[in-house]
């Protein structure tokens, strides 16, 4: 009875809000890759001519003594590794119940998220 | 609306595959399950084909070189461009979603139309590229 009235405005929300953290960060997330993506393509498109050094250089350009090109393309992934993780999970968490399955799928995310980050920092920092 | 009601419309519940394949999903739903599809796909070839190929493509001159030899293989082709794809995909369903929770088009109508505009500039930019990949020109 009482649970039927408890809709739209009036609902009970309950829990830590860990939710809110990832309904903003999934959104933070988007936006760092979608603008790293066109800074990406507008590099490419205004530089004279694409080969090896002119694409390399997208990723290994330096301000003074700073390594933007790098700390960018790390921003990036580490964005879209929260961003993956967040979604990936989701997806088990909508179609996996039993919870055994749910959480052996959750520990095989979480490590090729992982992987896939210090996959990428060996060879971006390498550089 | 009383026609509605007296004519009760199907309802599926814990639909099986055959279900999935005949139900008449909107077109927004249809971006929505793509979107998903596509970053799962993106997510599981991140670390066996993107990563990789970015290492290729920033380590040495003769390792860059070495990716038109390896996207010589037609199969190679098709999966770099279902990848191309999801990443295009993605990325347009992606900027509505952001826009949708600006209540940007919020409107039944208008939802529908951009969902259709998602999956034809995805796709369109799909052939473009597999176009300039297949050397066309």
């Amino acid at each position: 009875m009482a649970t039927q009235e408890r809709i739209g405005t009036k609902r009970l929300v309950v829990g830590a809000h860990y939710g809110t953290l990832d309904f903003i960060v999934q959104r933070c997330t988007a936006v760092i890759m979608a603008v790293y993506t066109v800074v990406l393509f507008l590099g490419f498109v205004f530089s004279s001519g694409m080969n090896f050094e002119t694409w390399q250089n997208l990723f290994t350009f330096h301000l003074g003594a700073l390594p933007v090109g790098q700390l960018l393309a790390t921003l990036a992934f580490l964005s879209l590794a929260w961003h993956a993780w967040i979604g990936v999970r989701d997806i088990w968490m909508d179609y996996v119940k039993p919870a055994g399955w749910r959480m052996l799928l959750l520990v095989l995310t979480l490590l090729w998220t992982v992987g896939s980050v210090i996959f990428f920092a060996k060879i971006l920092w390498s550089l | 609306m009383s026609d509605s009601a007296s004519k009760p419309r199907p309802q599926f519940r814990n639909i099986s595959v055959p279900q999935i394949l005949s139900y008449n999903l909107p077109l927004a739903g249809k971006t929505s399950i793509l979107h998903r599809v596509s970053g799962a796909l993106l997510f599981l070839c991140l670390p066996l084909v993107i990563i990789p190929l970015f290492a290729l493509s920033v380590t040495s001159a003769e390792s860059y070189a070495s990716i038109s030899q390896w996207a010589s293989n037609p199969l190679c082709k098709i999966v770099l461009l279902v990848l191309v794809w999801g990443y295009l995909h993605h990325f347009c369903a992606g900027i509505r979603y952001l826009t949708l929770d600006l209540h940007i088009g919020n409107n039944k109508e208008a939802a529908q139309k951009s969902a259709g505009v998602v999956i034809g500039i995805s796709l369109a930019l799909t052939v473009i590229f597999g176009l300039k990949l297949f050397g066309v020109w």
